[in-house]
């Protein structure tokens, strides 16, 4: 107020003068204030690009495996094994199976480095000097497996030779990609010289070449044989909890909403149930995981990490998003429709069932798979439920021990292998990323579809 | 064997439903042509109606075989075994007879020789086995049929089928929702007795208060280790709060100029690509911050001659803080929308710029809002796990440099409970003690936040 009169006693150029300044001072700053907005935007959207820039950057090259060609030779000299037992008339099945688990056991306990150091030597230059140790650690370790499974399957491969395509070892396979630093000494590097200079050999004669790295998408995961680890076991767990998640929630979500927001009296205990589902939706996951441990594995002895319980689990957690998504989209329905319902005679339940429910399709249909894409990612409560166990096996049923896709992650990351298993990871981060993206463009396109018909 | 079992048994039921749908659906169509009158219910709910009839009976039946089957069947494989084989036998030992049996009467066959009563003591077995499965079919088939009977004598033109149908849905609709309570009573139920029983090993003095943290993860009576809350909880608040000052500007900045500034276009692209950042998995976000955010940071903390560990406060802080805009940016998006248009019209009439309109007038009003947007927030920074397990370096100690590793209520939650089902030492049950007062601290700035928010909708409703 105490401006008033100086201003007023002031000339009209003076006055222009003064408000100009002014004027220039608040565009400024409104310059800077839309230019903070700006670069907030421009980091955040730089965050994800940097995101997914760095995992395919650390990723892509783990989809390269280097395989070795081999000429394997089944030396009946190494492979000194009784026949195959054949079935006799009136054998029972269980007694079979006990005598060609033993012949099994017989063959599992030859030397099969033996063949396969034999067929390394076969393909390595003539004269080429190098202990059997050292050149056993070019190939995988599960080399000697594949070729002993080739014999179970076919025993009469005995004297014959086969070309057969093994991984080189996670060690071979960094020297290779150039993982590890070649002008590090002898001391620091995972492979002998002589091992090294012989994957070179390989390399150049074309006995090692490079492919894409199916054991990755189709190999179970390997502790002993890094090179061969993969995520078809952690596949197959997150699909069998993803199944009992839809199974489970979406009956159970759809029918609580609508129970909730169509049948339930205005009373204390709705307002109470309501309240409960918004502060559930925003429970931490691990605290899912604790209720898990102590109700389903404690009490009602459910098996550890098991499918089955990650899946209830994942259950309970995706639960109240879908009835608060579901609800959502009952309440967004118009009253017209409802009482046009009503006005030709339709119960409350038929309405509910025949009218209102279809054109909400489409958004729980959304809800749903949004719902399920965050549940394949989560991971915290399944550690609490055992699912950090190391599992050799693509799980047959439900009941059976499995990992998920995000915790093999969470594996992988810790393995001590760091050169060969970080890339490892941000391909597995890539998969289940890819598996997300798919889901949600499949709920949005289910959306834009559907939107388009109703 | 029990899978024919069961196929057979669902083929009954299957039969039977339709059965029973098929008569209650004639005889009601029966009514209104033979009479000509005027029958409640449509025909499709009398069919229900038998059919929910015939279910109930049936379901019960099999449940009960379900429940007692099993410790009948054992109980009689038992009583095949001669007294005088069962007296020598030691539990394991039973289990095992027991299994061969099972394995004889399925057909499968043992390897080995036959001990001389078990050929006739499987044989036995398979013949109870069929008779009590052929009694358990003719019991749901009996019962089911009689129940259709019934009910289908109870059909008349004035039953009201569609109301009796329509209350058993309504039943099943609150049953449904009767799992959101459940669940939320299963949590309250089984964190608070196993964190009682938590304290019946270490006081709750000792653990809200105490400062050091040190379980001896193979300890015994007397000799638990230190299970103090306080430096977890410190590590907790610092991360959450780094995390904050990363979130809350950037995350406020861009909600404003994606709804006050932004062409419609670039909102159109740039709003569902931040969203992004919300649905990828915390586990994705550790291993960057693990693998890449804290190595640079270490790198830079090395230019400047700052010591930062690659795991530390401040790696898990950015990361989660980059996790969480979204998050911030939606709630305040949602937020400044619902501000009404006149009060930005008022402040443009008086001659305010765009940035004073927002920073005088639009703030100042949704300021209720994005505080509950805050709190939310907080909320979900205190309760993530992975980012911090991977990138928080795990070192639980009482300290305030953000630059040092340090370890969060939820890592100690995943460290102390590794999946073993002994739940007999303070060493796994403390995670219980510390899953309770994270759920009570996130409990209550949910609700608190949610009040505000619902308190400021109203507020311009």
């Amino acid at each position: 107020m105490t401006d008033t009169p100086r201003v007023a006693t002031l000339t009209s150029a003076e006055r222009t003068r003064l408000i100009h300044s002014g004027l220039r001072r608040r565009h400024l700053s409104e310059q800077v204030f839309k230019g903070l907005g700006l670069a907030a935007i421009i980091l955040a959207l730089g965050f994800v690009a940097l995101l997914f820039a760095d995992v395919l950057r650390k990723g892509v090259p783990a989809f390269v495996q280097s395989n070795l060609h081999l000429a394997v030779t089944y030396d009946p000299a190494i492979i000194a094994v009784e026949p195959a037992p054949i079935r006799e008339a009136g054998q029972s099945d269980a007694d079979f199976r006990a005598v060609s688990l033993k012949w099994q056991r017989d063959v599992a306990l030859l030397n099969w480095n033996k063949v396969v150091e034999a067929s390394l030597r076969a393909a390595a230059p003539v004269g080429f000097e190098i202990d059997s140790k050292q050149i056993l650690t070019t190939a995988e370790t599960d080399a000697r497996h594949r070729i002993r499974e080739l014999f179970v399957a076919d025993p009469t491969l005995l004297g014959k030779t086969v070309e057969v395509e093994v991984l080189a070892s996670a060690n071979a396979a960094n020297w290779i990609k150039g993982n590890i630093d070649r002008s590090l000494p002898d001391t620091q590097q995972q492979l002998s010289a002589p091992a090294r200079a012989l994957i070179d050999q390989f390399t150049a004669n074309g006995t090692i070449s490079s492919g894409f790295a199916w054991s990755i998408l189709g190999n179970v995961d390997s502790r002993a044989a890094p090179a061969a680890a993969g995520l078809a076991g952690a596949f197959v767990g997150s699909l069998f909890m993803m199944l009992i998640v839809v199974v489970l929630a979406v009956p159970i979500g759809v029918a609580s909403a609508i129970y909730l927001e169509e049948f339930a009296p205005k009373s204390r205990l709705t307002d109470f149930i309501e309240v409960n589902i918004n502060n559930l939706a925003a429970v931490p996951s691990i605290v899912f995981g604790l209720l898990g441990a102590a109700v389903f594995i404690n009490y009602f002895h459910l098996p550890l990490s098991a499918p089955i319980v990650g899946g209830l689990v994942l259950t309970l957690m995706t639960l109240p998003t879908i009835i608060i998504a579901t609800r959502g989209a009952l309440l967004g329905v118009s009253p017209a429709l409802r009482q046009a319902a009503l006005g030709m005679g339709a119960s409350k339940t038929q309405m509910v069932f025949h009218h209102v429910l279809p054109v909400t399709l489409p958004s729980i249909l959304t809800a749903t798979i949004l719902g399920v894409a965050h549940a394949l990612g989560e991971t915290a409560p399944l550690l609490l439920i055992g699912m950090k166990a190391f599992v050799a096996s693509v799980p047959a049923t439900p009941f059976d021990q499995a990992t998920a896709l995000p915790v093999q992650i969470y594996l992988w990351q810790g393995n001590e292998n760091r050169n060969f298993f970080e890339p490892r990871t941000a391909a597995a981060i890539m998969v289940l990323l890819a598996l997300m993206i798919t889901l949600n463009g499949f709920a949005i396109y289910l959306r834009s579809r559907l939107e388009k018909r109703a | 064997m029990t899978q024919l079992n069961s196929f057979i048994i669902a083929a009954l039921l299957i039969v039977l439903l339709g059965f029973a749908y098929q008569s209650g659906w004639a005889r009601s169509r029966k009514l209104v042509t033979a009479n000509g009158v005027k029958i409640h219910s449509r025909s499709q709910y009398h069919g229900a109606l038998v059919a929910i009839w015939v279910l109930i009976p049936a379901l019960l039946i099999l449940g009960l075989w379900a429940f007692f089957g099993p410790n009948i069947t054992r109980a009689f494989t038992v009583t095949q075994i001669p007294a005088d084989v069962v007296a020598t036998l030691d539990q394991p030992a039973l289990n095992a007879a027991i299994q061969r049996l099972q394995a004889l009467a399925s057909g499968y066959g043992v390897s080995g020789d036959l001990a001389p009563y078990e050929q006739g003591a499987g044989a036995a077995l398979r013949n109870f086995q069929l008779v009590t499965f052929l009694i358990v079919l003719a019991a749901v088939a009996v019962a089911g049929i009689l129940a259709l009977l019934f009910a289908r004598s109870r059909i008349d033109a004035r039953l009201r089928a569609r109301t009796h149908v329509e209350r058993i849905i309504n039943l099943l609709l609150l049953a449904c929702s009767a799992v959101a309570i459940l669940t939320t009573v299963g949590i309250v139920a089984s964190l608070l007795t196993e964190a009682l029983r938590f304290f019946t090993f270490i006081s709750p003095f000792d653990f809200f208060f105490g400062t050091v943290w040190q379980p001896n993860n193979s300890g015994t009576a007397g000799n638990y280790g230190s299970y103090g809350i306080l430096p977890l909880l410190s590590g907790t608040l610092m991360i959450t709060a780094i995390a904050m000052l990363v979130a809350v500007p950037i995350g406020l900045m861009a909600a404003i100029y994606l709804s006050q500034y932004a062409h419609h276009r670039l909102r159109a692209f740039a709003k569902p690509i931040i969203e992004i950042l919300a649905g990828i998995p915390t586990i994705v976000f550790g291993f960057l911050a693990l693998v890449t955010v804290g190595p640079f940071l270490r790198d830079v903390g090395n230019l400047v001659g700052l010591d930062i560990s690659a795991t530390s406060a401040l790696t898990a802080g950015i990361v989660m803080g980059i996790m969480i805009i979204p998050f911030v940016s939606s709630l305040s998006d949602d937020i400044l929308n619902q501000v009404p248009r006149t009060l930005r019209d008022g402040a443009y009439g008086l001659g305010a710029t765009k940035s004073e309109t927002i920073r005088n007038v639009l703030l100042p009003a949704a300021l209720p809002g994005i505080v509950g947007a805050f709190l939310l927030a907080v909320s979900r920074a205190i309760g993530e796990t992975m980012i911090v397990v991977l990138a928080a370096g795990n070192s639980p100690v009482l300290r305030g440099n953000p630059f040092e590793p340090v370890a969060t209520i939820t890592v100690s939650i995943v460290n102390q409970l590794t999946g073993d089902t002994d739940f007999a030492g303070p060493q796994s049950l403390v995670a219980f003690a510390l899953g309770l007062t994270l759920f009570v601290i996130t409990l209550l700035l949910n609700v608190f936040a949610l009040y505000i928010v619902r308190r400021f909708r109203e507020q311009y409703e």
